[in-house]
């Protein structure tokens, strides 16, 4: 599985901050992992198609064409706005 | 660099100017301590604020820290970094982060302290949520600090 996290408003928007994901061969990149999620309604695809969202594979900020496997850990963020 | 020298921590209480000024102003071979702290403000895009609430990456944001720290260790002659930041609502005037940067001369504490937080900002995975007069609002991220980060590569 692909542990799947979501912070912020993405969070807030999704009403869930965790998800749990099978990895298959549509889920493995960033990208295609994104795009399987999304394609669950038309409220979850309006919030992760927003064009500033960033996804971190790993804990490490990444780009979209970022292999994803099995037992991955991705995140899906808004910019950040700490300090 | 020994990781001793690095006090890094995420918390949700307050923290003690003093007692983190105390912490890293002990060793004698340093002439410059510099200090930032960031506080909760009583208005942002013409808001009103009451409090704010942070939320955080738990594990990933040490990592980013860490690793910032890092790069300002492979920048400029450093002795003691410290980096606290909160996390959970804050009130107005509040403490939110501490950075706190020792070396021998003021140049290199001067830079290395506005390189951390400019680079905290823009890449550690925290997030604002203002309450106010017209509700709650997420922080939206600003241009200016990226341009601020991108200001400092190399």
């Amino acid at each position: 599985m692909i542990n799947v996290l979501f912070f912020a408003q993405v969070r807030e928007l999704l009403g869930e901050s965790t998800i749990a994901i099978e990895a298959s061969e549509a889920t493995s990149t960033a990208e295609g992992l994104r795009a399987q999620i999304a394609a669950k309604d038309e409220k979850w695809g309006k919030v992760l198609a927003a064009d500033k969202l960033l996804v971190a594979v790993n804990q490490t900020i990444s780009s979209w064409d970022t292999p994803v496997e099995d037992g991955d850990e991705v995140a899906f963020f808004p910019p950040v706005t700490g300090g | 660099m020994s990781a001793s020298l690095d006090h890094i921590v995420v918390q949700t209480q307050d923290f003690s100017v003093p007692d983190e000024y105390a912490r890293i102003a002990d060793d004698n071979s340093d002439g410059a301590v510099v200090n930032f702290i960031g506080k909760v403000r009583d208005f942002n895009d013409g808001s009103a604020v009451t409090d704010l609430t942070l939320e955080h990456y738990p594990g990933m944001t040490e990592a980013v820290l860490h690793q910032i720290v890092v790069e300002a260790r492979e920048r400029w002659p450093l002795n003691k970094v410290t980096i606290i930041h909160r996390v959970g609502t804050m009130a107005l005037g509040e403490q939110i982060v501490f950075i706190g940067v020792t070396s021998a001369h003021r140049k290199a504490a001067f830079a290395a302290c506005e390189f951390l937080i400019d680079f905290l900002k823009t890449k550690a995975p925290f997030w604002k949520l203002e309450a106010g007069d017209k509700g709650s609002n997420w922080v939206e991220a600003k241009d200016a600090d990226e341009q601020a980060a991108k200001m400092w590569e190399k």
